[in-house]
């Protein structure tokens, strides 16, 4: 079979590199010392090949983070972050990689095996260095599932790879669309995003084409080590559509803390991007040491008429969440909505929520936030909707629900509706729940034992979310939302 | 059978429980009444295993086993069951949902297969159609929204898919018209059976019109003070409760 000569090919490949590199000497080379400054941002997009506006770009992103101020507005607190004191390119990880199984937390191996994740993919997730892994057949899977995936998507016209390529193979396409939907100056986590980027995905889905997969699938077997500051630009043309899932509901191993995301999204008329997130990153411990700060901007650019983006996401990782997946609704009848699902437990704090921006004429947006707090977590949606003096005939439905197991926890909700159109309609439920000691105890006296009533009480809560992710991750997130809750009673 | 033994039991600090005996044989139904206050719910809460009760002494014992070393869902799955004087609402969960999931559960740690879908089905809506509840019911979420007496009729078919060993019934009766009562009583008396023993705690003789008890026990300040057959029932419906009060006073 062609398909697996390929990937024997491909294997051979890899390890001939190995060999021909040596890993010590790759991490040598590799290495840029803590810090940042412009130097420094020369070196990365030296790495990276990039052309000359690209460098000039990343600069101007740079000088401007400097004249600005971190923002502390967010209902988090978390010790004053020293930005020379990380490493902003390959920082040598692979070394302190855990050379098997052995050397990984417990706990991150017990919840692979509540989700039923097979050995071989634990040991990429747990980022098991590659000279170690029992590697053969884990990367003879995903190298041939890999390919079979680019041959389709390229028959289609989907361009997939990584935006480092794209700034290289399709600079037209990069220089056209990056920083147009989050500018570089957006807010403070966006410039430093725009001046050290160094991994994310772009995707590009031609006018009338409807992508043949959920990028999802893809993207979890090959998404190993996602970039401290990842970078995704995904771009739907007229009357195009893709589905888009990033992450994977197996908690990663990451020695990075800081996390400072941007992900843009633009969609032309009559096009339509969903994009799901299932965030799982380490929260820390029970004190919450050690856990990941998680400071990310997202935002879809409905720039063509009748056009949608969707967010959904599970959030039950981080130990600090940052996030506000954002739509703005400039094309005339276009369509923006929001699905949350975040899950605080132990020390996490969790500041998330979105924005609708309505600028177009009869554009509607809908939200349905569910927050889940548990042991002495703080859990807080904020919103904006608003519609400027054009956007006659808009609509917004939002809807939180906020649910509090335990007596440790908080849950706030703060909504901010602006509107300057008198014809805008905006209608805002919320309600905040308690999981009570004799609902538990009535479950309890049917049968469940504590965590399975948790379990079942959650999922009820959660339920109208979990149906808006593609079905196989909808499984996978509601086991890992009981995951996340385990221990958070009694 | 169910063994209960000078049974002390305290919440906060408060002597709720103070010595109480019992015994209910199998395919027996003891009725006890009581009034309020005297203890009868907590008496159920504590042989289903609620939390916040203190037992200071005693035991209680279903078929040998010690039941109060048992967890709530193990005593559950060990067949008590707890008809709620006040059943709880579950938002979100719709009552098909929730029967399943407890009776897999109990299934489970009892090791025995779970139940197919259409299995399932087919037991819940027979018992749906003998209380005569809608099947629309069971898509709504447990409780929310029910009235007192729909959610008594929901602890009844939840009883009679379970299949418990031990039921107590907690003024399953208060809050149901006539004809629900009727419904009820129906429900329970199709449940009788030699090795199922009923606990039914009520105000008023007449549920027990429906219900017969085999025995009947009079409980104040958190003990058994009388016992005797159904006929006792008549005579506290007669007298009332005054003459127990008086002696729990002195
Ligand atoms: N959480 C509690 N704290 C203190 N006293 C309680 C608590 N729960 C019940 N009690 C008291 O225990 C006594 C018995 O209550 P209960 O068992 O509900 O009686 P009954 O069901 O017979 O009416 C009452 O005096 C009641 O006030
Ligand atoms: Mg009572």
């Amino acid at each position: 079979m062609p398909a697996v000569q390929e990937t024997i090919d491909r294997v051979k490949e890899i390890d001939v590199d190995q060999y021909k590199y040596g890993f010590e000497t790759i991490i040598e080379m590799e290495k840029a010392p803590k810090g940042l400054n412009e130097d420094i941002i020369r070196f990365i997009s030296a790495k990276k090949e990039e052309p000359e506006w690209m460098l000039e770009w990343r600069l101007d992103a740079y000088r401007r983070w400097l004249t600005m101020q971190e923002p502390d507005w967010a209902r988090v607190s978390y010790p004053k972050i020293d930005f020379n004191d990380i490493y902003y390119y390959a920082a040598p990880k692979s070394n302190e990689a855990p050379k098997s199984l052995d050397e990984v937390d417990p706990e991150i191996l017990k919840t692979y095996e509540k989700l039923g994740i097979p050995l071989r993919e634990q040991e990429m997730l747990a980022g098991i260095a590659p000279e170690n892994r029992v590697a053969v057949d884990a990367v003879f899977d995903s190298v041939s599932v890999a390919t079979t995936f680019k041959k389709e998507l390229a028959e289609a016209g989907v361009i997939f790879c990584s935006i480092s390529e794209a700034v290289r193979e399709y600079p037209e396409l990069v220089q056209k669309y990056l920083g147009t939907v989050v500018p570089k100056s957006d807010n403070y986590y966006a410039a430093l995003n725009s001046a050290v980027f160094t991994d994310g995905s772009f995707v590009y889905v031609p006018p009338g084409v409807r992508c043949p997969m959920e990028l999802s699938t893809y993207f979890r077997i090959n998404e190993k080590n996602t970039g401290q500051f990842e970078r995704t630009l995904i771009i739907a043309d007229e009357g195009a559509y893709v589905s888009y899932l990033e992450g994977c509901t197996a908690p990663q191993r990451d020695e990075n803390q800081l996390h400072a995301a941007v992900v843009e999204l633009v969609t032309l008329d009559e096009a339509e991007i969903k994009y799901s997130t299932v965030q799982n990153w380490y929260p820390g411990d029970a004190q919450g040491k050690g856990g990941i700060y998680n400071f990310v901007t997202k935002r879809g650019d409905c720039r063509g008429k009748n056009s949608v983006i969707t967010w959904t996401q599970v959030e039950t990782g981080s130990a600090i969440t940052w996030k506000y997946p954002s739509c703005i609704l400039r094309g005339d009848g276009s369509r923006g909505e929001f699905y949350s699902i975040a899950v605080s437990n132990g020390r996490q704090q969790i500041d998330s929520g979105t924005k609708m921006i309505h600028l177009g004429k009869n554009t509607t947006s809908r939200i349905i936030s569910k927050g889940i707090s548990a042991g002495h977590s703080e859990n807080t949606y904020r919103g904006l909707v608003s519609a400027h003096r054009k956007a006659s005939n808009s609509r917004n439905f939002t809807n939180c629900d906020s649910l509090l197991i335990g007596n440790n926890c908080g849950a706030h909700t703060v909504p901010y509706i602006e509107s300057k159109n008198a014809s805008a309609v905006f209608e805002h439920e919320a309600t905040t729940s308690k999981i009570s000691e004799d609902q538990l105890f009535y479950c309890m006296q049917r049968g469940l034992d504590e965590e399975e009533a948790v379990a079942l009480i959650v999922n009820g809560f959660v339920k109208d979310v979990l149906q808006k992710l593609p079905m196989e991750f909808a499984v996978e997130a509601q086991k890992l939302i009981s995951i996340s809750l385990e221990g958070s009673v009694g | 059978m169910l063994e209960i033994k000078n049974l002390v039991v305290e919440i906060e600090g408060t002597r709720i429980l103070n010595g109480l005996d019992l015994t209910v044989n199998n395919g027996e139904i003891a009725a006890i009444m009581g009034p309020n206050g005297s203890g009868k719910s907590t008496l159920s809460y504590v042989v289903a295993g609620k939390e916040e009760y203190e037992v200071l002494d005693g035991e209680i014992i279903l078929d040998g086993q010690n039941v109060l070393e048992m967890e709530p869902s193990e005593r559950a799955a060990a067949g008590v069951f707890l008809a709620f004087q006040y059943p709880l609402e579950i938002p979100g969960v719709a009552t098909m949902t929730f029967l399943k999931a407890a009776l897999n559960a109990q299934r489970k740690s009892r090791g025995e297969a779970e139940l197919t879908t259409p299995d399932f089905i087919k037991r819940v809506n027979a018992a749906a159609q003998q209380l005569e509840i809608p099947k629309d019911m069971l898509k709504r979420a447990l409780n929310v929204g029910f009235s007192g007496g729909e959610k008594k009729r929901m602890e009844i078919l939840q009883m009679a898919l379970l299949e418990p060993r031990f039921c107590i019934l907690d003024e399953t009766d208060s809050g149901l018209d006539i004809d629900a009562l009727r419904i009820a009583a129906e429900g329970v008396n199709a449940l009788r059976s030699p090795d199922r023993s009923f606990l039914v705690i009520t105000h008023y003789q007449r549920l027990l019109n429906y219900i017969v008890p085999d025995s009947v026990h009079v409980m104040a300040g958190g003990k058994i003070v009388k016992s005797g057959g159904k006929e006792l029932a008549l005579e506290l419906e007669a007298n009332g409760y005054a003459d127990y009060k008086a002696q729990e006073a002195a």
